[in-house]
């Protein structure tokens, strides 16, 4: 079946139509393709690396307009870094980028089949999407402050947050740093700079906003950066963040991750089918960068651009990643019930590790064995970290965190009425 | 040094001596920087203390609730203003799922050390958007406490008490009452703060404690537990009753006083509670359970609750649905004369 070919659902009712020939109808989006159509990446607003220009950071928001409706690319099909936005990285930095993100392949593939294997209630995967957080963890400054979504477990692997305290929090065991509270993956962590993790959608947008107004009143030199997904950029807090970081000029970097869908909805759902993500930002009066997210070095340069801006009190950007979900949205979904098998293989930005390793190659800083050597050592490193925190306990051993600290933080002091439960409970 | 003060001057007096002696405090909402609020809490704190100590905010509650927890987050201590209780369902999302849990969730790495302060209450025809009583919608949630001053002297010193708390603390105001006390005889001249002995007030700091009822008349038949306007609506009602009943202002509504409550009502063994807000799941079906659980064999009569109707708050019929010193009157009467 090709894509022309597809059922009429969500049409106007024809009977209805016909005999009201000008009655409105009702626009229910649909991807252009579901389970057992072609694939169709019609849609998808490609532009070529050399051809978006890279402007002054102090560049009026209304003079690169056209940048929210392109595509920042930097690697082209031969693996080379072209255009104006090539980032001047090095060749160390680029492995580091590379190490972190195949170790966050690696981390998720360990935890998934943790889960898998009941040792955990719930896991979420970013693969497809690891350039984002780690190219973006490599722009930032180690302190400044991260909101992200529960899928840029990056971040806290890219700025060496050791991975048994990941897995801790993950298998909920005794020694959990957030102490069996939390679902997994809904990581915290003062002391690497990335707060906790909230999964009430979009509301760490707006949080941002405010801890970056916060740093500016404190005359700081530290900046905020917010992630979101598409889909939440319907939620009012994406919304607030853009008036509040406009109205205030905060010193925060906000990013949309368009990894094409939310659970189930495609982002047309979100409203991205008819303007990009980061046409947002115009109407705020916001710089907008509209970017290959599976580009490891255009990311890196987009969020430079960003950083700068911001550290430069020049005040917010609104970065849309393009990128796509390569798996389900967790492991309680199977995306092959609502999108065409080999969506992900068939992606147009193709995938951000085999793209750096490529041009690592082409630059001749890499090769294949050594991008095979790297993989088995993470492998190794991985499952080691995965002994250490299995020897502690999983969510089926039951090794959990005393239930008296179930009572513990709610208030700083405990009142009365939480004094008394925990009596009840006799813990 | 003592003032004569209102409600209001003692609040803008609280905001004024933290944001002296703490640089972390800001203070921000809609219209509250140049024009000093609707209310007029926050007059003249922005010439005094900079711009960027007090300003105005986007009409978006959960927006500016999001601002205040990421600046708790960063280490500051916000005090934000909505403008009116009603007004703060948007940012509900914000104060239950965020600034109620963050402590909890982060395992106390991130904590939000707010104050919401909101106009809330009737009595004063601002029909259903301007006078409801939502404070049960808050001490149901875990991690936050609620605060209700019911004069001068304690708005101050509450006040300053929840801007120093480490916790959130939703900070409502009786708006009724800014001017001076209400006892709920609405065609009667109205009372000014200057006569009643609680709007004398330090200029300088100090604080009421979060968590302690105020025993505002002794009384050996019945025990009234209030806060906020109803505090004067009930000092009427027995006034002219001539019932000898003992009075509990609340005053920190979660966590409640729940030792003076059960000294009283073992002591009178009855007990009526008053508020603004709707009847059913109300605070006092809270405070009803709590003190039959603890009291149910002192307990001589019924446990009465006077509250708003389960309606929307009128417009056109404040008065009918306001509960007056009548109706509370007449709950004290059936209270007080109930036998088994």
């Amino acid at each position: 079946m090709t894509a022309t070919q597809r059922p009429t659902v969500a049409k106007a009712t024809p009977a209805r139509q016909a005999s009201r020939p000008n009655a409105l109808s009702l626009r229910i989006p649909e991807p252009r393709a579901r389970p057992g159509e072609m694939l169709d990446f019609g849609n998808l607003r490609l532009s070529r690396g050399s051809a978006v220009e890279r402007p002054a950071i102090d560049v009026q928001a209304h003079e690169i307009r056209d940048l929210a409706y392109g595509l920042i690319r930097v690697l082209d099909d031969d693996g080379q870094a072209v255009g104006p936005w090539a980032p001047a990285l090095d060749t160390q930095s680029l492995r580091d980028g590379l190490r972190w993100m195949m170790l966050t392949r690696a981390y998720d593939e360990r935890m998934y089949r943790a889960q898998r294997q009941g040792k955990t209630s719930f896991y979420m995967k970013c693969a497809g999407e690891e350039a984002v957080a780690v190219a973006q963890a490599l722009a930032l400054a180690p302190d400044d402050m991260c909101f992200p979504t529960y899928r840029q477990q990056g971040l806290l692997i890219a700025r060496g947050y050791p991975l048994v305290e990941m897995m801790n929090q993950v298998l909920s065991n005794a020694l959990d740093p957030l102490k069996g509270r939390q679902l997994p993956v809904l990581y915290s962590s003062r002391d690497y700079g990335v707060f906790t993790i909230s999964g009430n959608l979009g509301t760490q947008f707006i949080q941002a906003v405010g801890w970056a107004m916060a740093s500016a009143y404190k005359h700081d030199r530290r900046i905020a950066a917010a992630w979101i997904g598409d889909g939440s950029t319907a939620e009012g807090d994406f919304h607030h963040a853009l008036t509040f970081a406009s109205v205030y000029r905060a010193p925060v970097v906000l990013n949309v991750v368009n990894n094409q869908w939310a659970i189930s909805s495609f982002h047309g759902i979100a409203g991205g089918g008819d303007s990009p993500f980061a046409s947002r930002a115009i109407g705020y009066g916001l710089p907008a960068l509209r970017v290959d997210g599976n580009d490891f070095l255009a990311v890196h340069a987009a969020t430079a651009w960003a950083v700068e801006r911001a550290r430069a009190n020049l005040g917010a950007t609104l970065i849309e990643h393009v990128t796509y979900r390569a798996e389900g949205h967790s492991t309680s979904d199977d995306p092959s019930q609502y999108r065409p098998a080999g969506e992900a293989a068939g992606w147009p930005l193709g995938d951000p590790v085999a793209r750096l390793s490529a041009h690592l190659v082409a630059i001749g800083e890499w090769s294949a064995d050594r991008h095979e050597a790297l993989r088995k050592e993470l492998l190794e490193t991985v499952r080691a970290a995965g002994k250490e925190a299995e020897a502690v306990g999983t969510l089926s051993t039951g090794s959990r965190p005393s239930v008296r600290t179930m009572f513990e933080d709610v208030y700083k002091d405990a009142p009365w009425h939480i004094r008394e439960q925990r009596q009840q409970l006799g813990v | 040094m003592m003032a004569t003060m209102n409600m209001i001057q003692a609040l803008n007096s609280a905001m004024d001596v933290m944001l002296a002696r703490d640089p972390d405090v800001l203070v921000f909402g809609e219209d509250v920087g140049f024009f000093g609020g609707v209310f007029r809490a926050t007059e003249g704190l922005q010439k005094k203390h900079g711009l960027e100590r007090c300003f105005d905010t986007p009409i978006a509650e959960g927006g500016l609730i999001g601002v205040a927890v990421g600046m708790g987050a960063y280490g500051l201590r916000p005090v934000v203003e909505i403008q009116f209780a009603d007004y703060i369902y948007p940012a509900y999302d914000q104060i239950v799922s965020e600034v109620a849990r963050l402590r909890y969730r982060s395992a106390g790495q991130f904590t939000a050390p707010m104050t919401i302060r909101a106009p809330y209450g009737g009595g004063i025809f601002g029909g259903q958007t301007h006078s409801q009583s939502p404070e049960a919608l808050f001490t149901h949630v875990a991690g936050l406490k609620v605060v209700i001053p019911s004069n001068p002297h304690d708005a101050k010193g509450l006040l300053i008490s929840a801007i120093e708390d480490d916790d959130p603390v939703i900070f409502l105001e009786p708006k009724r009452i800014y001017n001076g006390p209400f006892d709920g005889h609405h065609d009667r001249p109205i009372s000014p703060w200057a006569k009643h002995p609680a709007s004398a007030v330090p200029e300088d700091y100090y604080t009421v404690a979060i968590g302690e009822a105020a025993i505002l008349r002794a009384g050996e038949q019945v025990t009234i537990l209030a806060y906020g306007t109803m505090v004067h609506v009930v000092l009427a009602a027995v006034e002219e009753s001539g019932l000898d009943a003992e009075v509990l202002d609340l005053r920190t509504i979660w966590p409640v006083d729940i030792d003076a409550i059960v000294a009283s009502v073992r002591k009178t063994g009855r007990c009526v509670i008053v508020h603004e807000a709707t009847r059913t799941s109300g605070f006092g079906a809270e405070l009803t359970a709590l003190i039959q659980e603890r009291c149910f064999y002192h307990l001589e009569a019924p446990i009465e609750r006077v509250a708003g109707w389960d309606t929307p708050y009128p417009h056109a019929f404040e008065w009918e649905y306001f509960p007056g010193p009548d109706r509370v009157a007449a709950a004290l009467r059936r209270t007080v004369d109930a036998h088994g």
